[in-house]
């Protein structure tokens, strides 16, 4: 245990996804030798972020206006929406440049453990974007996990009913990694 | 295969142990307590990466070390392979494959097989359900590695399945109970009154969703059981008779949690097609809703069948003796010897753990004369007589005292 401060500091930093006690520590430690310019700089930003940090209102991607870059994109194609656990995963998508259309962010999957079902996702959202008949594609591209094929068959069934193309990513093995890597 | 050399540090009872093996029978004899068991349970770690006495690690390093470590030489088609395990407690264990580090542990699955038959597996006859199912789907898993992950999906669904019921049971309650169904405004802390249908309908639809995924991976895994117990029915039949001399015929019946007459014509030996087993679960799961939601547990699938064994017309469970349940435990495990041995091409390792104190003279000759053509058995006795001498003259006997241990010859 440190004293005041440098403890509080190591155990809000302890606090974050993927940082344990001796990151936390080397963190602590580095930030306090560190030219307090650059320290200013890091918390002006955590502050801001919440300050100017939003969820674009049709998407619920992270956005700094009420409409997320891609959504207020007119050359985007409206007429078909990916469907994704996070925001991160649109990161991933546009990583790939192959999708030119919109997005939509459910904000995690359907796990009766950790207690969430599809009522704390943003399905009603989608339903209404989907309500005006300007998308005739959805492409559901959730986590190829248990909770994450669960949300997929769970939208596919509520989907079916508005006639829509629903489509899903293929999962599978990769083209180009040899079996060899891949047999176990 | 077989093992050419075993040596231990800080392994149960030893500090170092150094363990000589060749093919044939390698007979362990000590009293009690003495570590013959840990010497043999250390092979079963290096086969299956787990212990057959304990679920934890802890308690295979010996007191005060922090380590233990496990080397075994496999010769396979006269091939050798070094194997070096080092189990930290509360850290990730570490293994060498020929003196390189493997990135996964379970790389080494499969490198050495081992068949071992201890005192616990009594337990497969006259305990739980959940024994044999566990037995059905390691020898799954021995044959095939696939279904490890097949296995472990179906928990995964099962649990998030059980969590729904649980959570959503005042919900699935209503809709549970018919037509009609309670007084709407039973809830009444819901602010409007047309709340309680909609999470009715919504918690219905989820429901329904793991339904289909529990029912997807279920008929795998339950279409795997039943074209493995069709495969191990007559090996088991056949060692049984051997070791018991006994007319008695033995039967292992699946006893599916389905509904009929699926479920009857799966007793009877019927291995039905996946998609039907699917169409089965699916309907049991309608079927068993209301009890489902009551209980708030999952009540059909493969985590709620068992194996009823049986000699002649009377169920093992109860009816048999200590003798023919011995036997009768010991019969699994030589048909899954057999299986395996089939599938490989090659003999697996044997190991017979205390076993044969509790056979009588004649089942002990039986069981002797049965093994004689393994390529390697390992055999631990309090009682060196207990072992008969045509299986002993086979090989070389240890001796393991307060955990030395030296050749006797």
């Amino acid at each position: 245990m440190y004293e005041g401060i440098v403890q509080d500091l190591i155990d809000e930093l302890g606090r974050l996804p993927g940082i344990g006690p001796k990151s936390a520590q080397r963190i602590a430690f580095h930030l306090v030798q560190t030219d307090p310019a650059d320290v200013a700089r890091l918390s002006q930003i955590l502050a801001d972020v919440k300050d100017k940090i939003r969820f674009c209102d049709l998407c619920g991607n992270v956005a700094e206006a009420p409409r997320c870059r891609i959504c207020g994109d007119s050359r985007r194609d409206s007429s078909a929406i990916c469907v994704v656990e996070e925001p991160k995963d649109v990161a991933a998508v546009e990583r790939t440049r192959e999708f030119r259309g919109l997005y939509h962010v459910l904000g995690g999957a359907i796990s009766p453990m950790d207690g969430i079902g599809p009522e704390d996702l943003r399905i009603r959202e989608l339903l209404s974007r989907l309500a005006d008949g300007g998308v005739t594609e959805v492409i559901i591209a959730t986590d190829p996990n248990i909770s994450g094929e669960a949300t997929a068959t769970y939208l596919t069934r509520t989907l079916a009913p508005l006639g829509l193309r629903v489509t899903r990513l293929a999962s599978g093995l990769p083209v180009g990694v040899t079996w060899n890597t891949l047999m176990r | 295969m077989h093992v050419r050399h075993l040596s231990l540090v800080d392994f149960r009872s030893y500090a170092v142990a150094e363990l000589p093996l060749a093919p044939g029978v390698t007979t362990i004899m000590g009293l009690n307590g003495q570590g013959k068991t840990n010497l043999v349970e250390a092979l079963g770690y290096v086969a299956t990466l787990g212990s057959h006495r304990v679920a934890t690690d802890q308690p295979l390093v010996r007191f005060g070390a922090s380590q233990a470590v496990i080397r075994a030489v496999v010769v396979r088609h006269d091939r050798e392979t070094l194997i070096e395990l080092e189990i930290t407690p509360g850290k990730a264990n570490r293994a060498k494959i020929a003196r390189s580090t493997v990135s996964r542990t379970r790389d080494v699955l499969g490198t050495l097989r081992t068949v071992l038959f201890a005192p616990e597996d009594l337990a497969l006859v006259k305990g739980d359900p959940a024994g044999r199912r566990a037995f059905l789907d390691d020898l799954l898993v021995a044959r095939q590695p696939r279904w490890a992950g097949v296995r472990q999906d179906y928990d995964r669904i099962l649990k998030q399945r059980n969590a729904l019921l649980k959570q959503s049971a005042a919900a699935l309650r209503g809709a549970g109970g018919g037509a009609g169904g309670g007084p709407r405004g039973r809830s009444s802390g819901q602010r409007h009154q047309a709340e309680p249908d909609s999470s009715q309908a919504s918690a219905l639809h989820t429901l329904d969703v793991w339904n289909t995924h529990l029912a997807d991976v279920g008929s795998q895994l339950l279409y795997a059981r039943l074209r493995l117990l069709r495969d191990l029915t007559p090996l088991l039949a056949a060692a049984y008779e051997e070791v018991s001399a006994s007319q008695a015929t033995t039967t292992a019946t699946y006893r599916a949690s389905l509904s009929e007459p699926l479920s009857a014509a799966i007793a009877a030996g019927a291995v039905p097609e996946v998609e039907q087993v699917r169409a089965g679960l699916l309907d049991a799961f309608e079927e068993h809703r209301r009890a489902e939601v009551e209980r708030g547990v999952s009540l059909v699938g493969p985590h709620r069948d068992d194996v009823q064994l049986a000699l002649g017309p009377l169920p093992a469970k109860g009816y048999a003796s200590h003798g023919e349940a011995w036997s009768l435990a010991l019969g699994l495990k030589l048909a899954a010897y057999q299986l395996l041995r089939r599938d490989l091409g090659d003999d697996p390792v044997l190991v017979l753990d205390d076993v044969f104190a509790e056979l009588d003279t004649e089942r002990r000759e039986r069981l002797a004369a049965l093994v004689s053509d393994c390529e390697q058995v390992l055999v631990t006795a309090a009682v060196g007589a207990d072992v008969p001498d045509r299986l002993r003259a086979r090989g070389v006997t240890y001796m393991v005292t307060l955990g030395e241990v030296t050749r006797v010859d």
